[in-house]
Parts: C-alpha cells; structure tokens; sequence
C-alpha cells in the first residue's frame, strides 16, 4: 500500500514515518512539507493513502481536499478535533488523528485502513467478504442464537454485559471490548464507553443523546464524531 | 512542581529504535527554535492571528514532550489570541523557555 505523508512539520512527518513503519504492508514513498507539492505529486503517481495535516499554511488539509481530483483514501491528522470534523463528511476519508497520535490510536487507524483495503480488494475480485449474520450467547449453560438484526443495544454492567433486543434482554458475563470484536464494524458503533449500538436501530438523535425504541443513550464527546460521520445526513 | 519536558513519547514511538530517536531529536532541535524565534517576533508585531498559528504548531511540541499541562494551556492560549486575548503570554513563554533548556540539556 503505496502512502505519503503531508505536514508542515517535519517532527510530525518523522513521527509519522515511524509510527508507518511498524505496519509492513504500509509503504511511505514520499513526503511533502506543504500541500501543493503534494498536489503536484499525486497528479503524476498514483497512492493508495495520504496522511494529510489540516492545519498548515497557505494551502490547508481542507483546501488539499477540495481541489485533488481522483482523491485516494486519507487519514487526517490534527492537534484540533474540531478541523478534523469539519473535513470528515468526506466519503474518502477514513479516520482522522488526534496529534500526538498515540501508537495505540495508530494501531486502531491501521486496522480501518487494512479493512477497507480488504474490503476493496474482495469487491473488485468479485469476492466480497461474508459478514457472519448472528452471534450465539452463553445464558445458563444454553447457547442462545441472536441475529445481529436483532439486537439493539448493548449496555456494560460491571462485570457484565446486557444485550438488549426488540423483544428480551439478555444479561451475559462478558465485556463490551470483547462483544464489539463479535460485531460487525458495518453494523454496530459504541457511542458511549458503556453502550454500543445497532446503528439500524436509532429512531432519532437529539443534543448529546440516541433513541433507540423507547431507550435514550447518552453519546460521548469522543465518540460523537465518528456516529455523526456514519449518518447518512441530509 | 512544574512539569518537565521528557522523552516517553519519542521512546514510545521508537519501540527502542536509537536512529529515529536521534534523527528525531535533530529535527527538533532545529524546529523549535525557529518555532520560538517566530512566535517572540509575532508577538513583537503584534500581529495575535498569526500568533495562534504558531502557537497551534508549538502546541503539538509541547505533547510530543509530555508536557499536558502546557498542552492545555497552549490549546486555551491558542482559542483566546483568537479573541484578541494576550494574558497568558507569560506563562506561555516560561513553557517554551522549559522546552529551550531541556533542548540544550539533551543536544
């Protein structure tokens, strides 16, 4: 996977490369200080992924979006969430980056990135990946089918989990890190550090809440952003 | 006490990589005295939009160096230079005089 990197800072470029560097599909072929030389770049070589700076002088992040034609995927980077936000309505824009980007957070990103491109891949081969349709929980010594349709909500109680679907709610001895791996990505978003929904599910969203049926979930500050880019928003 | 500038990050990062540890404290401490040489002359000028740019850009340094405190303190400083607001100037440039010394230690 062909990628170049675009900061004005060349301490952020160096953390980049570095951070790059421990993924080895992930090749750096080259990068720029400023936008335009990117610009120019991506006009005569094709990449696979930008790591694009907002913040810089003259020619922004934002600028570089709206004016590269036959865009590639990219990953934003910022020190300011709210640039980030503004440029995430973006269909080719995969995730954005908190700076200093954390290598964990780095992991994260590169697991998105390795997705899509799978993803892609199997598209285009005409092969694309079966997503498991339902996930079966241990309730009293009984392995229980759930359909992934099903299931609305899932809420973190202490050493437990509480799977919430239109008709039953089933109390399990898991943890919500553990069940959100089961889930598919496509399907379910956490939103909460205690709750993770089915996105089909939501009736409506108002200030810092969801409704799922009749139950109001809080949205965390964190997580707002990634459920306001997964709508599809008139 | 105050907080001191640091290399967890770097180190972090490098997963024990000595040559991008050192090619890293190269590239900083040619950054960052321009960064500062640039913030004290705008600030001289007093020209305070252009001063939360550079401010926006040490700010990062200053996570880079562990230093959260003056993190936050540069995101708040950034946000009221936006407004015109100068008061925290001071404690501001004793961050960036933190992080001058620390540099000199470590070149």
């Amino acid at each position: 996977m062909k990628c170049i990197i675009v900061d004005d800072e060349a301490s952020a470029r160096a953390i980049m490369q570095e951070l790059c560097r421990t993924i080895p599909e992930m090749e750096v072929v080259a990068e720029f200080p400023n936008a335009l030389e990117a610009l120019k770049y991506v006009k005569d070589h094709p990449v696979d992924l930008i790591f694009l700076d907002i913040h810089m002088p003259k020619l922004t992040g934002v600028d570089f979006i709206e004016t590269v034609t036959d865009p590639p995927q990219i990953v934003l980077s910022t020190s300011d969430k709210e640039f980030a936000i503004e440029a995430y309505g973006y269909e080719f824009i995969l995730d954005y980056l908190v700076k200093p980007i954390s290598p964990e957070r780095f992991h994260k990103c590169a697991i998105k990135i390795r997705n899509f491109f799978e993803k892609e891949i199997a598209a285009r081969n005409g092969t694309a990946i079966l997503e498991e349709e339902d996930l079966y929980i241990n309730i009293d010594r009984r392995l229980i089918k759930l359909k992934f349709g099903d299931i609305q909500l899932i809420e973190a109680k202490g050493d437990y989990i509480e799977i919430q679907t239109r008709d039953e709610r089933y109390r399990v001895h898991s943890t919500l890190k553990k069940i959100k791996e089961k889930l598919p990505e496509s399907k379910f978003l956490q939103i909460h550090r205690s709750y993770i929904i089915n996105f089909s599910q939501i009736v409506d969203i108002q200030d810092n809440s969801v409704l799922i049926e009749r139950n109001v979930i809080p949205i965390s500050r964190s997580n707002r952003p990634e459920l306001m880019q997964r709508l599809n928003l008139l | 006490m105050a907080e001191r500038p640091n290399l967890d990050y770097i180190k972090e990062i490098s997963g024990g990589n000595e040559e991008f540890e050192k090619k890293f404290l190269n590239i900083i401490q040619t950054e960052f005295p321009k960064e500062m040489n640039e913030y004290i002359q705008t600030l001289e000028a007093n020209d305070l939009e252009e001063l939360a740019k550079i401010v926006h850009k040490i700010k990062h340094k200053l996570g880079i160096l562990g230093l959260t405190d003056g993190y936050k303190l540069a995101i708040k400083y950034e946000e009221d230079l936006k407004y015109g607001n100068i008061k925290l100037k001071d404690e501001f440039r004793e961050i960036l005089r933190s992080v001058e010394e620390f540099i000199l230690k470590i070149a």
